[in-house]
């Protein structure tokens, strides 16, 4: 029995097991690979994505648990050519290297800002301590979700 | 290339691998190529005549019909105007398809829009040995600066040709060539239509002074950014080939252990498994990773295992295992004066030992391989600092020629000296060729940890004698197992003498970003502080005492003034540090201001870094390349160890081996030393190596403890737990 998800405003129908992680659906059978793997224990945060607006860890969520709920991934941010502020942002202040983290610290920030459009910088430094930049571009993501929340405020 | 330069890189490449060798082929004769771009301009420089040679094969009197075998760099401009570079080098983070990019429209006079770069694809790219060693600025900068000043050059003549006017008439501007008397312009690609033009060169034209520069030297933006924050790139983790299958591969429990038996009839069962045994290599191949995993917990092994060591005994065993022991004594790879005599007139002396432990690079992407058959012939897309590394050990290990290996280098996850070897790129592919099906393999995090490479262990002695007013009169310094770049000391002593002493290690070791850079920077910049500190100096005054070499001087003294050094005394809960030193033609002096918390536990504040690389290209990837090998330094520094027991490695999970996070971000700020007046040089490496002691050397300043192993304080400051 096919799973039904909601991804990115889509419906998509997977026949995987209950217990497959969200990340491997993601990548594997729906083919969005924004979504990276880093460490697949909930530590790298490179696997975040939007559960109904919430930052959530897809290489531990069972693809289960995300049924009949909001999924957004990386691919969802941009809206008719428009990219979302906060990935303006981080091209703006070229708050990556390798990219690899980039999707992962970016759905961090927006999880972040949509729930607080103000944030201290002690809530982005909280709400990106799960997102590890390896190549340490921390001081550019975090001046990237700064200007991302300026702009919110217009 | 000067030779010293050739020298220094085949030492290093050496160094790095003992697997790669020079090897030139160039499997596309002139035909198949024009045929392949289509018509336009392409330029070929020719390689530097020593690294021929060094090949085994002379430079040949070559026509441009027949390429010459040795070929560094080339470019094609189309008839549209779209330039293609071709070069071995690979992205992964460090930012050099934009610098190269600047470099390029810089000396070809055209839009940076308009040029793409092909990078790291042994069928289509100039040999190369590897991006590593900081080198793509400083060589690969050059030839393609010469191959873009020799295509301008080109156009320049065949418009003063198509108008009959003189050459020195004309300017070329913008991707056009432009009489500026008669007003009249044509664009590069019009001037190619129609032909198949091969313009091929030894030697440089003249090169646009870096004072000159419009485009390089300025921080344009990424110029692929947007596809890294869409999540629009494939990384090779990413991919996906019709019929592609998903691979695991079953390890063994333990280093250096063989396969008794396999038991494999209920792993056989999976649907659409393919099970490899080969020698000691078991992998599976199935539809996908869900079913590929299944399949590999259905594997029953068992391995010979034998007694191995444990880091409780690691310093002492490098030194044990150091080749040549105490019998025979490894020839120094420096020495001048006599160390007796530079000992004897000191007034004191200084004798020290300094550790550093194993640690892992953990680049974000794990390693990872897509390898396909077709016809006998083999391709691998693979995250690789060595493209053509890769591709020979590929070929070795199948039996076939290179000519019908292609390995291919997406922009990749990051890599730090740690994708050197082609390790998933030859497990993706021994299955592929079992299972007849294109097949991708992502090593798992603990896989990384564990069957990656590490960066060496070293122990290292200095021996010193100063005298009282400051002067440093002798430095012995034996390095084991750390390895030998940076090993010399950059201050002024008449008496040395430097020697690497090698080692059979417990782990396998291999580059790391700077390799021995970070290790013996640290034992260097403390032993320098302790050296202060006995002749009671303060520490910047004392070292500028001893540093004739003024780009050292100048870093030094920049990096003081943007930090306020001195400013401030050191109390019990914080600590300032200073360092400096000199790797890779580039120079760096780091201070730092720490806290140390009442449990002991030590956050760096604040970090002021000044850099000098020569002439910059592009201030904002430089600035982004000193930042990120600052945050990358502190792991290493404060807490990052690898600790293993009897073959095996104890802490292979992010949760146990921690690297730096947003919470340890100190304030930094950057000053870069921009001097046009000097050829650019790499960055990626040497910002990170005066880090660790400016921390050491902090610690000491507040609570008087001298700490000489990295990393310093991975459980807090000893005593005060």
């Amino acid at each position: 029995m096919p799973l039904m998800l909601w991804v990115n405003g889509a419906q998509h129908h997977v026949a995987v097991a209950a217990d497959q992680k969200l990340l491997y659906v993601l990548r594997d059978q729906i083919g969005l690979t924004g979504t990276k793997y880093g460490c697949g224990e909930g530590q790298c945060g490179a696997c975040t994505v939007l559960i109904d607006g919430t930052a959530t860890r897809s290489c531990l969520s069972p693809v289960a648990q995300a049924v009949g709920k909001q999924i957004t991934t990386i691919e969802g941010l941009e809206q008719n050519g428009q990219l979302h502020r906060v990935q303006e942002a981080f091209l703006k202040a070229e708050a990556f290297q390798c990219g690899y983290c980039t999707s992962g610290a970016i759905l961090s920030a927006v999880a972040l800002l949509n729930k607080s459009p103000h944030p201290t910088d002690q809530q982005i430094l909280a709400s990106l301590e799960g997102n590890i930049c390896r190549c340490g571009t921390y001081p550019r993501i975090l001046d990237a979700v700064r200007a991302a929340a300026a702009v919110q405020r217009g | 290339m000067n030779d010293e330069c050739t020298r220094d890189l085949i030492l290093e490449n050496q160094e790095q691998t003992a697997t790669s060798r020079l090897n030139y082929s160039f499997e596309l004769q002139r035909r198949d190529f024009c045929k392949m771009l289509g018509g336009g301009l392409v330029v070929f420089l020719s390689a530097p005549q020593v690294l021929s040679q060094e090949a085994g094969r002379g430079p040949r009197n070559t026509n441009e019909d027949e390429l010459p075998q040795a070929i560094s760099a080339w470019l094609h401009i189309a008839q549209d105007g779209t330039v293609t570079v071709f070069t071995g080098k690979v992205e992964m983070g460090q930012n050099i398809r934009t610098s190269l990019s600047q470099l390029v429209a810089e000396e070809l006079h055209v839009p940076l829009g308009s040029i793409q770069l092909i990078m790291g694809d042994t069928a289509l790219t100039p040999y190369d040995m590897g991006t590593f060693g900081s080198r793509t600025t400083p060589t690969m900068g050059p030839q393609l600066r010469k191959v873009a000043a020799a295509a301008r050059g080109k156009f320049i003549d065949l418009a003063a040709q198509r108008w009959k006017v003189e050459r020195s008439s004309l300017v070329a501007e913008d991707g056009k060539i432009v009489d500026p008397r008669s007003k009249q312009s044509v664009s590069y690609g019009e001037l190619t239509k129609g032909q198949e033009l091969v313009k091929l060169i030894a030697d440089a034209p003249a090169l646009e002074s870096p004072a000159k520069w419009k485009i390089a030297g300025t921080p344009v933006p990424k110029v692929d950014g947007r596809v890294f924050v869409t999540g629009g790139h494939r990384y090779t983790s990413d991919m996906a080939r019709p019929g592609m299958l998903h691979g695991k591969v079953l390890r063994p429990t333990a280093f250096k252990v063989s396969l008794k038996s396999l038991e494999s009839a209920e792993a056989q069962k999976t649907p659409g498994a393919t099970i490899v045994h080969d020698g000691n290599f078991v992998g599976v191949a199935a539809p996908d990773l869900a079913s590929a995993t299944k399949a590999l917990q259905l594997l029953r092994a068992e391995w010979n295992v034998s007694r191995q060591t444990s880091e409780a005994t690691l310093f002492e065993d490098l030194r044990k295992a150091a080749t040549g022991g105490s019998e025979s004594p490894a020839e120094p790879l420096y020495r001048t004066g006599s160390i007796e005599e530079g000992l004897s007139v000191a007034n004191k002396r200084l004798d020290q030992t300094y550790t550093v432990a194993y640690i892992a690079h953990v680049p974000l992407e794990p390693r990872a391989a897509v390898g396909e058959w077709k016809d006998e012939k083999l391709t691998v897309w693979t995250g690789s600092q060595r493209p053509f590394g890769v591709r020979e050990e590929l070929a070795e290990a199948f039996r076939m020629a290179v000519e019908n290996v292609r390995v291919l280098v997406p922009d990749t996850g990051s890599a730090y000296g740690g994708k050197h070897t082609g390790d998933a790129a030859l497990e993706a592919a021994r299955l592929a060729k079992a299972a007849g099906k294109p097949v991708k393999l992502v090593w798992t995090r603990e896989e990384e940890f564990t069957w990656a490479y590490f960066r060496p262990a070293g122990v290292i002695d200095v021996e010193s004698g100063v005298r009282d007013d400051g002067t440093i009169t002798a430095w012995q310094f034996d390095s084991y197992n750390a390895g030998q770049a940076a090993i010399r000391t950059p201050y002024s002593v008449p008496h040395q003498k430097i020697t690497f002493h090698p080692a059979d290690a417990p782990l396998r070791q291999g580059s790391y970003r700077g390799l021995a850079g970070p290790a013996n920077h640290f034992a260097r910049e403390v032993h320098m502080d302790e050296l202060a500190h006995l002749v009671g100096m303060e520490p910047l005054e004392f070292r500028l005492k001893n540093a004739s070499d003024p780009r050292l001087r100048a870093v030094l003294q920049a990096a003081a003034e943007k930090f306020g050094w001195g400013r401030e005394k050191s109390t019990a809960t914080r600590g300032f540090g200073i360092a400096g030193g000199t790797e890779k033609g580039s120079y760096v002096a780091t201070c730092v201001e720490l806290e140390i918390g009442s449990s002991g536990n030590v956050r760096v504040a604040r970090v002021a870094e000044a850099f000098e690389c020569g002439a910059v290209v592009n201030p904002s990837g430089l600035h982004n390349q000193i930042t990120g090998a600052i945050m990358m330094g502190i792991g290493g520094a404060l807490f990052e160890a690898i600790h293993f027991d009897n073959g095996r490695i104890l802490n292979p999970h992010l949760a146990d081996y921690r690297v730096p996070r947003f919470s340890d971000m100190p304030q930094i700020d950057v000053e870069m030393l921009d001097r046009k007046d000097l050829p650019p040089a790499g960055a990626g490496e040497t910002p990170i190596m005066a880090l660790a002691p400016a921390i050491g050397n902090a610690i000491f300043s507040a609570t008087g403890i001298r700490l000489r192993s990295l990393p310093i304080v991975p459980k807090g400051l000893p005593g005060k737990r």
